[in-house]
């Protein structure tokens, strides 16, 4: 696969390390029921079929971590942004 | 030269440039321009190798690298390949090959004896005989069976030859140089496209150099050679002869495999063998051709039965005549070009035999035995063919006399790297071939690997891909002349097998796969054709099926009673040719498997003659040995007790370090400890905690406040990546609204541990005298920027040894100057270096954890440090460290041990079973994690994990060590056996 990385353009995966769903939020720490769904936000992921948010790191790069929209049938890569949000 | 089989003029060949070579032993002679099977076929050499499973004599069947048969040990000693075909071989002097699977002699084969046998060696025989005891199955039946179907041997020594991986990016990738490829690279290139030609011959041309075609009223060699020199001048193309694409990727990358140097004996110095290529284009052109299939009938594996199209290679490339007299046997316009051929080549023609009622028009006018509606049902000959029966339409059989038999069952276009993404190949009933379905996103595909069978039709289809891919990459439509080319006649009628046969009929040569091993396996229930490669073995091993599988499932579909779109294709998988570990690797391998790190200090540990150690991709000082030391033990008992009794220094530059600023820094701390540091005043140094966020420990350091918005963390050695990592997660995907930066500076920074009571001493001799060092103005745990002579230095009084210690920090180019100086200062303390050994057995004497105990499978109350972890704020890790299940008061904790019997030596990774109780997993209550031989106290200790363990102190367990017979009762004690009140930090 190749990923284009806002910063850097695009650049083969072996740059990069995959942590997966981008879309999970870590979740108030001093809320009701944190332990729940600190254990939902740690273990629990879905597994779809088709497009995904996820994040990959550019450790061999610009360390950005990135939200990259990868449809997982086909591995195409719609849409990458910064994790931090924002543009170049 | 005395080459009988050689004619006499013609071919591509350089009858000036003899070239001498060995097959099994015997010499032989052959020209530049050969393959080692042209050269072979030149010679007469018909019988070339043994069959995989019933060792039955084989030829060459093709003149390509869908050889499946013709396969020999290439080379001797450690250069030897196994399974090399002879026709992708590139003829070199001195060439020498040698058959395989066959003893004592190619001739004369033992093994043979399975022909025999076969009855009883049909699909699935090995599953079906072998079937109990499972046992015997590793220890007997394996060995055995490898021991008599095999290929060839590996050469059992270390490859000599180097290997290279390669990076290359371009607009148009060309897969392929024949006549569509050329076309589409000469499109894309005149258009202005950056263009790379790769074409697994060593010679362009594809086709062209094996057919008598006319391109423009030239004969198509000087065509070729007229596109070739266009395209050179091309600045932006790059032709790459003797590359095979192999494998397609996701998002435009295909990889390649350039034999650079295997038409050489041995390559040139500092050249590679191979090379591995990773090709980025953003758009593909596949005109990889067409692969030619066989027909089954009885014996056609006969050494002289080859396909047709390879006997046109033979004869016009190599002007090498496969035989003396040559029959047809085609279901194709095709191959009637082989009797044209070799006629023209003045090869006798004994007959055609076209199993269509119809045969071509054009070629009627060549005089030559024609029998329509027929088909050959049996080959006379055992090492050779000796003549063929033919059945005609009334069943009436004629003998008809030849010793080579070209065979042409139509072409499969060469759809696998269409298929590598997922893409499935399409049944044509017109062309009676699979065609490319879906293909990977940027490639097209051109000419005969997408059906167009004639030369006009791969020419224009060439340009339109070319030109195509070329506007896709933004280029405009440069204006083309097309060549003329004759648009020959190419119809087929399909033709999978001779029902008349009355030997064994092959379907796949490399297998040993018969018509009637492909009808037992559906009969058996095996009627899936993914089913039917596993049972049979059909399409398996170095040639993955190039000229059986269509052929076989298209039987399978005859069996099954079944239309051939139905049964479908295996998936074809990279790579498509065997490509080498080496080419693979390339440098990447022992040694230089991954880049070492040296500390600033190596040069000098070296010349002290210390010993070194891998940690991580790092190499440690690991002990000190001098002249008169028995052992290891002997050198880090002395490096301890030094240390602790005066002076000794340790390089500790591969810890990670990363500056962290800005003005929410210390908050920022503050989430990824589990204790404070926002309350670290400026100057001060502080050991800090980190976990993961399911809870348990990730790593351990110091972290020391060097401004009020300014840090510098330290990280243990091996996770200093991934802290980095960790950290950038934690700010730019948890809070990225915190004003916060940080950068890895490890290799910016060398630092030294200067520890024990002498310590002091020697950092005054260093340090600008304006720095007061005193315990008062500088205490432990202080930090603090100083002047070493003219450079600016950090110093820490951290210690992990127990000793009143320093580490002093200098830029990274310092480094070697400042151990010289340190050990210059230090001399009149007697000052040693210490190794990570002795480190080691100091942090253990103190009870400290390391990456022993930081396993990931531990939490800060498992450690010990369960005070560490803030109740006043939170933190990464905070709420699930709390679950039940890692509060529960029987989960292993640390404590320390010694042996009950102080002589006895203590072993890590024991496990600790309670007195009296038995040896099972259930009354196991831990492990030992660390142990060190103390010089102070004069026996072995050791760190462990046990249930209970600090309510246990005093108690006696026995450490089990099974792996190493170790059997040791120990007694539970504080993990701190040195210095308990720490008095010696200070001083």
């Amino acid at each position: 696969m190749r990923i284009p990385c806002p910063y850097c353009g695009p650049r083969g995966n072996d740059e990069f390390i995959y942590l997966g769903d981008a879309t999970v939020r870590r979740p108030d720490p001093q809320a009701l029921g944190a332990s729940d769904a600190f254990y939902e936000y740690v273990y629990l992921r879905d597994n779809p079929s088709g497009l995904h948010q996820e994040l990959w790191y550019h450790g061999g790069g610009c360390r950005s971590w990135l939200v990259v929209t990868r449809n997982t049938r086909t591995h195409e890569i719609s849409d990458v942004t910064f994790a931090a949000g924002g543009k170049l | 030269m005395n080459a009988p089989h050689r004619l006499a003029q013609g071919g591509l060949i350089d009858r000036a440039r003899p070239l001498s070579f060995v097959f099994d032993g015997q010499a032989y002679a052959g020209c530049a321009g050969d393959t080692l099977a042209s050269a072979l076929m030149a010679n007469g050499v018909k019988l070339v190798g043994r069959s995989f499973k019933y060792h039955r004599p084989r030829g060459i069947l093709t003149a390509g690298s869908d050889e499946p048969n013709a396969l020999v040990e290439l080379r001797t000693g450690p250069r030897r390949e196994p399974n090399t075909r002879v026709t992708t071989v590139e003829l070199y002097d001195g060439l020498v090959a040698a058959s395989q699977n066959r003893w004592p002699s190619l001739a004369f084969d033992i093994g043979a004896v399975n022909d025999w046998l076969s009855r009883f060696l049909v699909a699935g025989f090995y599953y079906k005989t072998f079937m109990c005891p499972a046992k015997f199955w590793e220890m007997l039946y394996e060995p055995l069976i490898r021991r008599a179907a095999g290929l060839g041997r590996a050469a059992g020594a270390g490859d000599p030859d180097h290997y290279e991986k390669a990076f290359a990016h371009c607009d148009v990738l060309v897969i392929g140089g024949g006549p569509a490829g050329l076309m589409a690279a000469l499109a894309a290139g005149r258009a202005g496209a950056r263009v790379i030609l790769a074409d697994e011959d060593f010679r362009l041309g594809g086709r062209l150099l094996a057919e008598r075609y006319e391109i423009d009223g030239k004969p198509g060699t000087e065509w070729v050679a007229e596109i070739e020199a266009e395209l050179a001048s091309l600045p932006d193309v790059r032709i790459m002869p003797r590359t095979t694409v192999t494998s397609v990727f996701d998002h435009g990358q295909y990889g390649a495999v350039e034999r650079v140097n295997d038409h050489l004996p041995v390559p040139p110095e500092h050249e590679p063998r191979q090379r591995g290529w990773k090709i980025v284009a953003k758009r593909a052109v596949l005109a990889a051709g067409a692969l030619e299939r066989s027909i089954a009938f009885g014996n056609n594996d006969r050494p002289g039965v080859m396909l047709a199209g390879a006997v046109r290679a033979y004869a016009n490339r190599y002007a090498a005549a496969p035989g003396r007299r040559v029959a047809v046997f085609t279901n194709n316009d095709d191959g009637w070009r082989t009797a044209a051929d070799a006629h023209a080549a003045g090869i006798e023609v004994a007959a055609v035999i076209d199993s269509r009622a119809e045969p071509p028009a054009q070629f009627a006018a060549l005089g030559i035995e024609v029998l329509t509606g027929a088909q050959v049902s049996h080959v006379h000959g055992g090492q050779g063919v000796r003549g063929i029966d033919v059945v005609d339409a009334r069943g009436r059989l004629t003998k008809i006399d030849c010793d080579v038999l070209a065979v042409s069952g139509g072409w499969n276009p060469a759809v696998h790297l269409t298929c590598h993404l997922g893409g499935k190949p399409v049944w044509s009933d017109n062309l009676a071939a699979f065609t490319p379905g879906a293909t990977p996103p940027g490639m097209h595909v051109a000419g005969a690997a997408n059906g167009a069978l004639t030369l006009a039709e791969c020419l224009h289809a060439g340009v339109a891909a070319g030109a195509m891919a070329a506007v896709e990459c933004g280029f405009p439509i440069a204006s083309f002349m097309m060549p003329s080319a004759e648009d020959e006649a190419s119809g087929v009628t399909a033709l999978w097998h001779v029902e008349e046969s009355r030997a064994k009929a092959f379907v796949d040569f490399q297998n040993d796969v018969t018509v009637e091993d492909i009808a037992l396996a559906n009969r058996e229930g095996f009627s899936s054709v993914e089913h039917l490669k596993r049972y049979t073995t059909l399409g398996m091993a170095t040639d993955q099926g190039k000229a059986a599988n269509v052929t076989g499932l298209a039987i399978l579909a005859d069996v099954s009673g079944r239309a051939i779109a139905e049964v479908g294709t295996t998936t074809y998988r990279p790579p498509y040719v065997p490509v080498s570990f080496g080419a693979m690797t390339g440098h990447h391998r022992s040694r230089d498997f991954r880049p070492v790190r040296l500390a600033p200090s190596h040069q000098w540990a070296e010349e002290q003659g210390a010993v070194f150690v891998e940690a991580g991709a790092w190499l440690r000082a690991q002990y000190y040995p001098r002249d008169g030391e028995k052992d290891w033990l002997e050198t880090v008992n002395r490096e301890v007790t030094a240390t602790r009794a005066s002076v000794g220094v340790c390089d500790v530059s591969t810890l990670g370090k990363i500056e962290i600023e800005g003005a929410d820094a210390a908050i920022f701390l503050d989430r990824v400890y589990t204790n404070t540091f926002s309350s670290l005043p400026v100057g001060k140094s502080r050991y800090g905690l980190m976990l993961r966020e399911d809870g348990f420990v990730m790593d351990d350091g110091t972290t020391s406040r060097l401004a009020p918005e300014r840090f510098v963390m330290t990280t243990t050695t091996a996770q200093a990546g991934r802290v980095m990592q960790h950290l950038e997660f934690c700010h730019q995907v948890l809070w990225p609204e915190l004003d916060v930066q940080m950068v890895s500076v490890s290799e910016q920074w060398a630092q030294f541990s200067i520890a024990g009571p002498r310590s002091r001493a020697v950092l005054r001799k260093l340090v600008d005298e304006r720095y007061d060092l005193s315990d008062k103005a500088f205490p432990h745990l202080a930090a603090k920027e100083v002047a070493v002579g003219s450079v600016t230095a950090r110093l820490f009084r951290l210690s992990f040894s127990g000793e009143m210690a320093y580490e002093l920090a200098v830029p990274a180019r310092y480094g070697d100057a400042a151990i010289r100086a340190i050990m210059a200062a230090g001399e009149e303390f007697s000052m040693i270096p210490y190794g990570t050994e002795a480190l080691g057995t100091m942090r253990i004497e103190k009870g400290h954890v390391a990456g022993n105990e930081i396993n990931g499978q531990l939490t800060a109350r498992d450690l010990g440090l369960g005070r560490m972890m803030s109740s006043r704020k939170d933190y990464v890790g905070r709420v699930m460290a709390q679950r039940p299940a890692l509060l529960e008061p029987d989960r292993p904790v640390l404590v320390g041990f010694r042996p009950a019997d102080r002589k006895a030596r203590l072993r890590a990774g024991a496990h600790f079973i309670p007195l009296g109780a038995t040896v099972t997993a259930a009354n196991d209550e831990g492990h030992m994690t660390s142990v060190a031989f103390s010089p102070m106290l004069g026996h072995w200790i050791g760190l462990g994990v046990l249930k209970r363990g600090p309510q246990r102190i005093g108690e006696r367990v026995r450490a089990y060590d099974p792996v190493r017979n170790g059997d040791v009762e120990v007694e539970i004690c504080s993990p701190v056996f040195f210095d308990p009140e720490g008095a010696r930090l200070y001083g």
